[in-house]
């Protein structure tokens, strides 16, 4: 370990080095764009930070490891299928969740005072962290990596660079599912009526746009990318727990708004930047600090440019 | 009021607009707009709908920064400022300016007689010493807030809403609300009193009580009142001076008797000439 | 008559029959919902991972949801049915807001009541070192719930990261006190200032964002604070703490056994037996104190232009601009001054255990101070007091159900703001009145 660690620290100034990272850092800001989506619809739509976001990815996280599960159980063990179907049931379960935590505790609220629903949305989170605690336990559950292998894709100084399948397969999927939902928002029906809402609900009902229904759907799509999301995370790291969601959550939701909230490639955007500062400052800096990098990016993105990166600037209405 | 004792000449420049451009991007809000308001004299600034009033207003007051042009006020107490560089609650606390907005904005959770009172904050602020003195209960404070209810009843005197005062202001009848964010303004004891379409939604009754209110303020306090509406009976009845703005541009401007007989501003409002309603847009 | 009964019939038919759907509806969405996690559960055996299964324990589940949505169709069936008779009577619609209405007609009344309860409350016969332990707990959360309530409920700033202050205030007294030696009495109001500068610091460049993103920033703020407390080792001591914290004296009288030549203990001071109660029972009043001070300034603070300024900023700041408020000086001093009373509370917190980590500093803490100020109602003296009770005291009866009280205590956040948005004291008790309370009814009536 200590000799690994020596070698790694030699190369650091490295070319290869740098790869490695940006490697590790798209990797890492695929996940979270993903999450991030989910926060920008929402708050897109009804203008409210989703505080229990973070939990939805976590459930979906714990979904696909109950699914494997099973499926282990069952003597499945063909590779590309048992991915397919973790990621469908993930997807199912953590959408079905979204969707009830949308009727249950913020729905009634909709026209209530801001702060009301975002205290709903933190009891929500906390009653989902400790809901999870309590029936799958409070211990780490550690998988063993499904999908192994790779390609190294460069050498220098003893330092290789590898790119695993298992992180191809997290970007083609992710930019597969950016493509197919920027489709889903720019081009169909449901993302005009999520549009039209997100510019005035009042108006959208009144021509005709079901509102209760839009929001309903943007929940479940927005869960459904947070549990590929998960499927992911327990792909990546193998190990899952009840406490995942609320760091995750707030990274997502940092990187929305750096991309600017409300834009969805804002978001993306936002998610890969996201990664990649925690992956570099990780490896050039403190280790211990990368979450403190994260935030104090934040402030300065909302102190300097409010609108984050993608977003439009607003004119006050007087 | 000292200063209704000033001698009324028509160099009394309270307000002088120069060459006033907002720009939003590629959409130009105003277009070089002059024109002067004085003292003891109602201004009023009319046109169609889109034409650039409000945003005349909001520069004035400092939410918008203007693309160009100068805004000079010639405070009659405090001498000159410089609008276009203040920023925007400066113009309310040191050069005196006032204003309503058009979707009235009252604090609608707090009572009438504390929408009259956050007006005076400036003063009641000195007074408490950033609150020591208010804290430990000294006379000194408590004669400035005595000074600041008797204020405030005055102006609720005016505006009829003596009986409401302790009413949550949210809860007045429309025309209420509109009476008492005047009255707000008036708080502050502003040289410059900027109103946005008061008359909006008021019956035919409150629309005449809103008149005497205006011409009272101008005759008794001896301020500026810049105006506008869109209310013809209001403008045209009250009005010491007139600008007619379309389009970001000024076509017309004179006394209520020049404006109403003016071909430019007959036209602007009928649309003759003009290539169709999508311009307005 | 018979038309009425036959309409109320076809009325109670279809009531039924809708709640028969909303039942089925839940019962098989709960059902979807409880597979992967109530009906299987991934357990660890050894390094490797099982499956169990509970499927009655997960059918029980379910039936209990559903049995809860017929309760609460039936409950909204007859809040629905009391409404309808309301408004035929409107005098009865009054009645609503009658407990919040009585609360603040009797607000001083109740006041005085609850701070001669809080005074005589060691004395009580029930009274033990756990209970004045537990009142000690709840004031620091009332007096916590009163600072925050400058920021969220006066000024309306969302402050997700309220803790952060906390944390300065209470390593602030720890490192003074554990590396100067310097006494409580000169820590803290030394903790106070310092928690208010890192609030000015904080608020300087964030305050003139929107509200949610103030909220977002103000918690990164939060876990910034406690990331750099965890690993700033060297000054911090890291995750391990600062222990050995000196506890407060009784202005310079220790309270124990025996002192060091020269120093009088605080039993000997009074001539009475030496007692460990008697350094508990200090520590209650002492921090009934700072929560009164705390709480009596506010009051005051209501009723002079910063408070009002507050007030009508939360309302409207465009509005306040066009008066010439200037915005940022209001809400500086709502955030400094909350984060002072912050800071007081966490130099309390700090002598109070002794000890010090970041783990007492997570955002948990901020959610719960946050939760107390709206569950009770913003900007309300007395629902602060009243959720405080609720979140911190009330939870204390279910230790013996430790696992189930987060999970309760988030349902409880959840159910609380969908029934009552507003908070269970949302009234707002104007800070002065032209006409005496009993001649403004009149005019009142007439809406």
């Amino acid at each position: 370990m200590r000799g690994k660690l020596r070698i790694i620290f030699r190369g650091r100034f490295d070319l290869a080095y740098f790869f490695q990272q940006l490697i590790n850092g798209l990797t890492l800001g695929a996940i979270y764009g993903l999450i991030a989506i989910g926060y920008t619809m929402v708050y897109g739509i009804i203008g409210m930070i989703n505080f229990a976001h973070g939990e939805i990815y976590m459930l979906g996280a714990f979904v696909s490891v109950v699914t494997y599960l099973v499926l282990s159980a069952l003597g499945l063990s063909y590779i590309p299928l048992v991915l397919l179907v973790m990621l469908l049931s993930s997807m199912l379960f953590t959408s079905i969740y979204g969707w009830s935590i949308e009727r249950i505790a913020y729905r009634p609220l909709r026209g209530a005072p801001r702060l009301a629903a975002l205290i709903s949305a933190i009891g929500m989170s906390i009653a989902l962290q400790n809901y999870v605690q309590l029936t799958q336990g409070a211990r780490v559950k550690a998988l063993a990596p499904i999908i192994s292998g790779g390609f190294t894709v460069m050498e220098q100084n003893g330092f290789t660079v590898r790119l695993s399948t298992l992180q191809i397969f997290i970007m083609i999927l992710t930019t597969a599912l950016m493509v197919g939902f920027s489709y889903l928002i720019d081009k169909t029906p449901l993302g005009r009526q999520q549009r039209a809402c997100e510019q005035d609900s009042t108006m959208a009902a009144l021509v005709g746009v079901n509102v209760d229904r839009t929001i309903s759907t943007t929940f479940v799509l927005g869960a459904a990318l947070a549990a590929v999301a998960g499927v992911m995370v327990t792909l990546y790291y193998g190990v899952v727990d009840f406490y995942i969601g609320f760091l995750a959550g707030m990274k997502a939701f940092t990187a929305a708004v750096l991309g600017g909230i409300g834009s969805l490639p804002g978001a993306m955007l936002g998610g890969i930047l996201i990664g990649l500062i925690e992956a570099f400052w990780s490896a050039y800096f403190t280790i211990e600090y990368k979450d403190v990098a994260a935030f104090s990016i934040l402030v300065l993105v909302l102190i300097f440019r409010p609108t984050g990166l993608l977003g439009k600037p607003e004119i006050e209405k007087v | 009021m000292s200063a209704a004792t000033m001698i009324q000449t028509a160099d009394d420049a309270l307000l002088d607009v120069e060459h006033l451009t907002m720009r939003f991007g590629g959409l130009l809000a105003i277009d070089d707009l002059s024109f002067t308001a004085r003292v003891h004299e109602i201004t009023s600034i009319i046109g169609p709908n889109g034409a650039g009033k409000t945003t005349v207003f909001n520069c004035l007051t400092g939410f918008y920064k203007p693309t160009v042009g100068r805004l000079r006020l010639c405070h009659p107490d405090k001498g000159e400022y410089y609008l276009e560089r203040m920023e925007g609650f400066r113009i309310a606390q040191v050069a005196d300016v006032g204003r309503t907005f058009q979707n009235i904005r009252l604090f609608p959770k707090m009572t009438v007689l504390e929408n009259l009172i956050i007006a005076q904050h400036n003063r009641l602020m000195k007074a408490s010493v950033f609150a020591l003195a208010g804290l430990l209960g000294l006379a000194r404070y408590r004669v400035a807030e005595k000074a600041a209810v008797e204020k405030a009843k005055f102006w609720l005197d005016r505006v009829n809403l003596t009986a409401r005062a302790d009413w949550e202001a949210g809860n007045l009848p429309y025309g209420d609300q509109r009476r008492l964010e005047i009255a707000r303004a008036m708080c502050i004891a502003p040289c410059l009193l900027c109103l946005d379409e008061p008359a909006a939604g008021l019956n035919p009754r409150e629309s005449l009580e809103l008149n005497e209110l205006l011409l009272s303020i101008r005759d008794e306090q001896g301020i500026g009142i810049l105006l506008i509406e869109h209310d013809m009976s209001v403008v045209m009845g009250i009005s010491d001076h007139i600008v007619v703005l379309d389009h970001g541009r000024k076509i017309s401007d004179g006394d209520p008797a020049f404006v109403r007989n003016d071909p430019t501003v007959i036209r602007a409002y009928l649309g003759e000439a003009e290539d169709g309603e999508g311009a307005d847009a | 008559m018979s038309e009425m009964t036959t309409s109320h019939k076809a009325a109670s038919a279809s009531a039924v029959s809708v709640i028969a759907r909303d039942t089925l509806l839940t019962a098989v969405v709960a059902l979807v919902l409880a597979v992967p996690f109530i009906g299987l559960k991934s357990d660890s055996v050894g390094t490797a991972l099982t499956l169990v299964t509970r499927w009655p324990l997960m059918l029980a589940m379910v039936g209990a949801v559903a049995a809860g949505r017929v309760l609460v169709s039936l409950w909204r069936l007859r809040s629905a049915a009391k409404a309808q008779r309301a408004t035929a009577h409107t005098a009865a619609g009054d009645a609503k807001a009658s407990l919040a209405a009585w609360g603040n007609s009797h607000m001083k009344a109740i006041g005085f009541a609850g701070f001669a309860l809080a005074v005589v409350l060691p004395f009580l016969p029930f009274s033990n070192r756990y209970v004045v332990d537990i009142g000690t707990t709840f004031l620091i959360y009332v007096m916590l719930g009163w600072g925050l309530n400058i920021v969220v409920g006066l000024a309306g700033l969302l402050d997700l990261g309220y803790v952060a202050f906390y944390a300065v205030g209470a390593y602030t007294y720890a490192l003074i006190s554990t590396q100067a030696g310097w006494s409580f009495w000169v820590c803290l109001p030394l903790a106070g200032t310092f928690a208010a500068m890192f609030g000015l610091m904080l608020g300087f460049p964030v305050l003139r964002l929107r509200g949610d993103y103030l909220a977002i920033v103000t918690l990164g703020f939060g876990e910034i604070i406690r990331v750099i407390l965890m690993n700033w080792v060297d000054f911090t001591k890291g995750p391990d703490g600062v222990s050995g914290i000196p506890r407060p004296s009784f202005f310079g009288a220790p309270f124990s056994r025996s002192a060091p030549e020269g120093v009088t203990t605080f039993s000997d001071l009074l001539g009475i037996e030496y007692s460990s109660m008697h350094r508990v029972v200090f520590l209650y009043f002492l921090i009934l104190a700072l929560a009164a001070i705390t709480n009596l300034f506010t009051l005051r603070m209501r009723k002079l232009p910063t408070g009002r300024a507050w007030e009508a900023l939360r309302e409207d700041e465009i509005a306040c601009r066009s008066l010439g408020i200037n915005p940022t000086n209001v809400k500086l001093s709502a955030f400094a001054l909350g984060a002072m009373f912050a800071g007081f509370a966490g130099a309390f917190f700090a002598t109070r255990q002794g000890f010090v980590s970041p783990e007492s500093f997570t955002f948990m803490e901020s959610a719960i101070i946050l939760a107390i100020v709206v569950l009770g109602g913003m900007g309300s003296q007395l629902g602060v007091v009243l959720a405080a009770f609720a979140l911190v005291v009330l939870p204390e009866w279910f230790r013996e159900f430790e696992q189930y009280r987060m999970f309760l205590f988030g349902a409880a956040m959840v159910a609380i703001m969908v029934v009552k948005p507003t908070g269970v004291m949302g009234h707002r008790e104007p800070t002065i009145r032209l006409h005496p309370v009993g001649k403004s009814k009149k005019p009142e009536a007439a809406r």
